[in-house]
C-alpha cells in the first residue's frame, strides 16, 4: 500500500495514501473535534468543526475531507486552529437552543462536550433564533429539530447504511430542515441507530424520553438475545430497572449497529413477568412457594417419561444444567428445535454461519434460501447491503421475499424447487455463483422448518460444493439462525433423534419447558404434565402445570453462541424480579430437592463442565475457517417439493416472549408490520 | 414560511402524469445526459413539470405527486427530488397565482427603486405579505434575491419573463393590464433602450464603423 509521510504537531507520521488528514491525526493520538464526520458514513464536510492548520494553506482546512499528501505540515492545536474552532462553535450555537437541562442528550452530547472546550461563555447573537418544527419519524425516534445542527449524519445513515432513503435536507440556508417531507414513520429495523449517531439532542429515544441521565446508570456488558447474531450490547440500568440497551462495537460482527427490536423491546422485561412460582390446582394456576412448586414437580417424577425443551432465549449454562438434570432422572429426551427444524448435527459446519459475518465483506455472490435477513438479522442485512453498495454483490433469493431487502436481488423462484434449477448448467444465477471466488449460500429457518428441510439443506450443501464455495480457505455454506440459544444448544447436543415431533408423539408424559414458547402446544398431549421455567407469562406458561420463575437475559450471567458459532458471555445487569432466580440455580436446587444433585455449586464450576462437554465453549470469540471435508449433511436433495418457501418470521417486532410483552414493539407492529400474504399459492 | 392563502384541498392534485408536450421535452432533455447519469436531469424535469402545471391549471407549482413522478422517471428516491425542489426558489412547492410576481429587493434594485415596485404590486393586487396570493387567484407576490439583471434594475420577474427598469407607474400599468385580462407583454426593459444599452441610444464607441 502506498504510504505518505506528513508532520502533525511536529511529529512525523506515515499513513496510507488516500487517508484524510483527520485519520492521520487520529493515528498519532490527536483528537479532532467533529460533528458531521463519522467513520462508517460518507464524508460530508459540512460542520467545519474539524478545522486544522495546514502550512502554506491560506486558511484552516476541514481535516475530515482533506486527503493527505507527502510533506504536509499540520498543526492541530495552534492559536489559529483554536480561534477557527471557536468561530465554528459560535455559529453552531447561534440557532441551538439553550435547553440542555431538559434535553435527553445532556451528559452524552458531542455539542455540549465540545462547546465546553471551544464555546464562549456568552452569546454575541442578539437576533431571533430560528425554530424548526419537530418531525414524526415513527414510534422509536423522537425529534427536537430546533436542536439539529444539520450535520446530515442521519440522512447519510438512512440512505447508506439502512438503505431506506427517506430522510433528507429540504430548503436551504436559514430554512434548511431535516425531514421526511412526507410525514411517515421511517421504515427501517435499524432506526434506533439514528439516536446514537446524531451528535446532538435532535434525535433521541422516544421510549426513553425523560427517563434518566447517563451518569445515573450502571453500564454492564452483555450479549443481545433477540436474534441469533449475538450483537454485543451494553445494558444501562438504574436500580432494578433496565433503562437502555446500546450496542458495543465489534468490527467483525455488528460494527456499531443494533437492531430496533434488540434496543427497544426492553420495556417487555417489566411486563407479564413471572415473579413467583405457580402451581395448577384443579385446573387453575395458584401462587405457590418454591418448595410447594418443587414438591408438586417431584411427585410426578417417579415413573414419568420425561422430556425437556429449551427455548430461543436460553443461555448455554441453563441448557446444560437441564440436560444434566434429565440425565440424572434417566432421560435423554431433550430438544431445542422447538418448531421441528431439520438440521444435521453430525458436524458443526452443517448448522453454522460458516463464512462469518465479516466474511460477507469478501463475498462476491450470495444466494438466500428461505431467508429474509432484513427481519431475521437486520444488522447482518446492513452488512450485505454495504457489500452490495461497495462491490455490486449479486444476490439471488429462493422463496417469498416479504419486504424490500434494501438491495436489489434476483428472485429465482418462490418455490423451494427453484433450488434444484440452480444445480444445472443452464441457470444464469448458477453461473454467477460458479464464477464467484467467494460465493455464499445462506439457508434460513424458513427452509428448515419445512418437512423437506433436510432435503433443502442437503441440496444447498451440494450446490455450495458444486459452485466452489467449500474450499480450504473459505466456507461459503451458511445457516442463519433466528434463536440466540440455538447454536449453543446444538453444541451441547440438546436434541433427540426425530426432533420435537417424535419426542412428543413418543408418549412423553412430563415435559420441562425451559423458556420454550414457540413450540406447537397443540402437539402436547392433554395429560402431559408440563413444568414451565421461564421469565414471561407467555404461551409456555399458559400451558404450564407448575411455573418456575426464571431470569431474563439482562438478569443473569450467561454464555451464548451466535449463528456463526461465536462464543460470548454476558453479565447480569439487574436482579430478577420477586422470587425469580437464575435458571441454572433453579435446576441445581431442584436436582438437590429430588436427591439427584448436579455437581456444580457456582457458575465457574458449571462453566468448567460446559467446556468439558464441548471444548468449543472454552474459546471466546470466533476463528474463521475453511473446509476440507466436503461430504454433505444427510438428506436427499431430490426430495424437495414444489411449494412456496415462506419466511420464518412473520412479524419482526414480535418474535419472542420479551418482544411480545413490549408495548413499544406492539406499537411498532401496529405501524409497520404488514399482514403476511397467505402462504403457498 | 408561508403565511399566505390556505391551500384549498381541491387544489392539491392526487395524481400527476406528464402530458405529451412534456414527454417530448423529457426525451429531448434526458438525451443530453450520459447513459446512467439521467438522475442529473432532475432540474430540467422539475421545470418541465412546473410548466405543465401552469399550462394545465394556471398555477405553476409542483405538487408532491409531480415530484414523485419525477423520482419515478429518474429512478431516484423521492426524497432526493424533494430536496432539490425545495432548495431552489424557482420551484414552487405550493400553489401560486396565475402570475407569480417575483420582486427583486436586493441592494442594486433597492437603490434603483424596488420599494416603489413593491408598493405598486401591493396597490394593484391587494396583497399585504410575502408568499400570498390575491383573492382572485391572479397574483402571488414573492420577494427574491438578485435576479442577475441588476444592470437594468429594478427588476420584476413575472412567471418566466423579466421586466426591467421599472418604476411604480409602469409596474402598476403592467399589472392593471394583466388584471383586466391582458396577456404578458414581451420581456425586457420598459424604457427606451436596446437590452441594456444606454437609454436614448449609444453614447460611446460612436466612431467605430461596422
Ligand atoms: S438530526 Fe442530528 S444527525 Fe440529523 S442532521 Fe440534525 S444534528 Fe445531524
Ligand atoms: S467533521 Fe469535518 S467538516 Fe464536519
Ligand atoms: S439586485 Fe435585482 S437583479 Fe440584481
Amino acid at each position: 500500500m502506498a504510504m505518505v509521510k506528513l508532520t502533525i504537531d511536529g511529529e512525523e507520521v506515515e499513513v496510507a495514501a488516500g487517508s484524510t488528514v483527520l485519520q492521520a491525526c487520529e493515528q498519532v493520538g490527536r483528537e479532532i473535534p467533529r460533528f458531521c464526520y463519522h467513520e462508517r458514513l460518507s464524508i460530508a464536510g459540512n460542520c467545519r468543526m474539524c478545522l486544522v492548520e495546514l502550512e502554506r494553506a491560506p486558511k484552516p482546512i476541514a481535516s475530515c475531507a482533506y486527503p493527505v499528501a507527502d510533506g504536509m505540515v499540520v498543526r492541530t492545536d495552534s492559536e489559529m486552529v483554536r480561534q477557527a474552532r471557536r468561530g465554528v462553535m459560535e455559529f453552531l450555537l447561534i440557532n441551538h437552543p439553550l435547553d440542555c437541562p431538559i434535553c435527553d442528550q445532556g451528559g452524552e452530547c458531542d455539542l455540549q462536550d465540545q462547546s465546553f472546550a471551544y464555546g464562549m461563555d456568552h452569546s454575541r447573537y442578539a437576533e431571533e433564533k430560528r425554530a424548526v418544527k419537530d418531525k414524526y419519524l415513527g414510534p422509536l425516534v423522537k425529534t427536537v429539530m430546533t436542536r439539529c445542527i444539520q450535520c446530515t449524519r442521519c440522512v447519510r445513515f438512512a440512505t447508506e447504511i439502512a438503505g431506506v432513503p427517506e430522510l433528507g435536507a429540504t430548503a436551504r440556508g436559514e430554512n434548511l430542515e431535516i425531514t421526511t417531507y412526507v410525514e411517515k414513520a421511517l421504515t427501517s429495523e435499524l432506526s434506533g441507530n439514528l439516536i446514537d449517531i446524531c451528535p446532538v439532542g435532535a434525535l433521541t429515544s422516544k421510549p426513553y424520553a425523560f427517563v434518566s441521565r447517563p451518569w445515573e446508570l450502571s453500564k454492564i456488558d452483555s450479549v443481545d438475545v433477540l436474534d441469533a447474531l449475538g450483537t454485543p450490547i451494553r445494558i444501562d440500568a438504574r436500580g432494578s430497572d433496565v433503562l437502555r440497551v446500546l450496542p458495543r462495537s465489534d468490527d467483525t460482527l455488528n460494527e456499531e449497529w443494533l437492531s430496533d427490536k434488540s434496543r427497544f423491546a426492553i420495556d417487555g422485561l417489566k411486563r407479564r413477568r413471572l415473579d413467583r412460582p405457580w402451581v395448577r390446582r384443579n385446573g387453575k394456576l395458584e401462587p405457590a412457594s418454591w418448595s410447594e412448586a418443587f414438591s408438586a414437580i417431584a411427585q410426578r417424577v417417579p415413573g414419568a417419561r420425561i422430556g425437556a425443551v429449551a427455548g430461543d432465549l436460553c443461555d448455554a449454562e441453563s441448557i446444560l444444567a437441564l440436560k444434566d438434570l434429565l440425565g440424572n432422572l434417566d432421560s435423554d429426551r431433550v430438544e431445542c428445535r422447538q418448531k421441528g427444524e431439520s438440521l444435521d448435527l453430525s458436524r458443526r459446519e452443517f448448522y453454522l454461519f460458516n463464512s462469518g459475518v465479516a466474511g460477507i465483506d469478501e463475498a462476491d455472490a450470495l444466494l438466500l434460501i428461505g431467508c429474509h435477513p432484513r427481519h431475521e438479522a437486520p444488522v447482518l442485512n446492513a452488512r450485505i447491503r454495504r457489500r452490495w453498495v461497495e462491490s455490486g454483490l449479486p444476490v439471488g433469493t429462493i422463496g417469498v421475499v416479504p419486504s424490500d431487502l434494501t438491495y436489489p436481488a434476483t428472485e429465482l423462484g418462490q418455490s423451494a424447487a427453484a433450488l434444484l434449477g440452480l444445480h444445472g448448467s443452464g441457470s444464469v444465477f448458477g453461473q454467477v455463483l460458479r464464477a464467484a471466488q467467494r460465493p455464499m449460500i445462506v439457508v434460513g429457518q424458513g427452509a428448515l422448518l419445512r418437512d423437506d428441510g433436510a432435503a433443502i439443506l442437503a441440496s444447498a450443501w451440494a450446490l455450495a460444493d458444486k459452485v466452489g464455495a467449500l474450499k480450504p480457505d473459505w466456507n461459503g455454506f451458511n445457516v442463519l439462525h433466528t434463536a440466540a440459544s440455538r447454536v449453543g444448544a446444538l453444541d451441547l447436543g440438546f436434541v433427540s433423534s426425530g426432533g420435537i415431533h417424535s419426542m412428543l408423539d413418543d408418549g412423553v408424559d412430563f415435559l420441562w419447558l425451559l423458556g420454550a414458547d414457540e413450540l406447537d402446544f397443540a402437539g402436547i398431549g392433554r395429560r402431559t404434565f408440563v413444568v414451565y421455567q421461564g421469565h414471561h407469562g407467555d404461551r409456555g406458561a399458559a400451558r404450564g402445570d407448575v411455573i418456575l420463575p426464571g431470569a431474563a437475559y439482562t438478569e443473569k450471567a450467561g454464555t451464548y453462541v451466535n449463528t456463526e458459532g461465536r462464543v460470548q458471555q454476558g453479565f447480569g445487569a439487574v436482579v430478577p424480579p420477586g422470587e425469580a432466580r437464575e435458571d441454572w440455580r433453579i435446576l441445581r436446587a431442584f436436582s438437590e430437592f429430588v436427591g439427584r444433585r448436579l455437581p456444580y455449586d457456582d457458575i465457574d464450576s458449571l462453566r468448567r463442565r460446559l467446556f468439558e462437554v464441548n471444548p468449543v465453549f472454552a474459546r471466546q470469540g470466533l476463528s474463521r475457517f475453511g473446509i476440507t471435508d466436503r461430504r454433505g449433511p444427510e438428506g436427499d436433495g431430490r426430495a424437495i417439493h414444489d411449494s412456496a418457501l415462506t419466511p420464518a418470521i412473520h412479524d419482526y417486532y414480535r418474535t419472542d416472549a420479551i418482544s411480545r410483552a413490549s408495548a413499544t414493539m406492539a406499537e411498532c407492529s401496529r405501524i409497520y408490520a404488514q399482514p403476511m400474504p397467505a402462504a403457498a399459492e | 414560511m408561508s403565511r399566505g392563502t390556505v391551500k384549498q384541498p381541491e387544489e392539491v392534485p392526487s395524481a400527476f402524469a406528464f402530458d405529451l408536450e412534456s414527454e417530448a421535452e423529457i426525451v429531448r432533455v434526458l438525451a443530453c445526459y450520459p447513459e446512467g447519469r439521467q438522475a442529473s436531469g432532475v432540474l430540467p424535469l422539475l421545470y418541465i413539470a412546473q410548466t405543465q402545471m401552469r399550462r394545465q391549471t394556471g398555477s405553476g407549482w409542483l405538487p408532491r405527486v409531480a415530484l414523485d413522478a419525477i423520482a419515478g422517471r429518474l429512478g431516484v428516491a423521492p426524497i432526493r427530488v424533494y430536496e432539490v425542489a425545495t432548495f431552489y426558489s424557482m420551484f414552487n412547492t405550493e400553489p401560486v397565482g396565475k402570475y407569480h410576481l417575483q420582486i427583486c429587493t436586493t441592494t442594486p434594485c433597492w437603490l434603483r427603486g424596488s420599494d416603489a415596485v413593491v408598493a405598486a404590486c401591493r396597490r394593484v393586487t391587494g396583497i399585504e405579505g410575502w408568499h400570498e396570493t390575491s383573492p382572485d387567484g391572479l397574483f402571488t407576490m414573492t420577494e427574491v434575491e438578485c435576479l442577475g439583471a441588476c444592470v437594468n434594475a429594478p427588476v420584476l420577474q413575472i412567471n418566466d419573463n423579466y421586466y426591467e427598469d421599472l418604476d411604480g407607474a409602469r409596474t402598476e400599468a403592467l399589472l392593471r393590464d394583466l388584471q383586466s385580462g391582458g396577456t404578458l407583454p414581451p420581456a425586457g426593459t420598459t424604457v427606451e433602450r436596446l437590452n441594456s444599452a444606454p437609454e436614448g441610444g449609444m453614447t460611446t464607441l460612436l466612431d467605430v464603423t461596422g
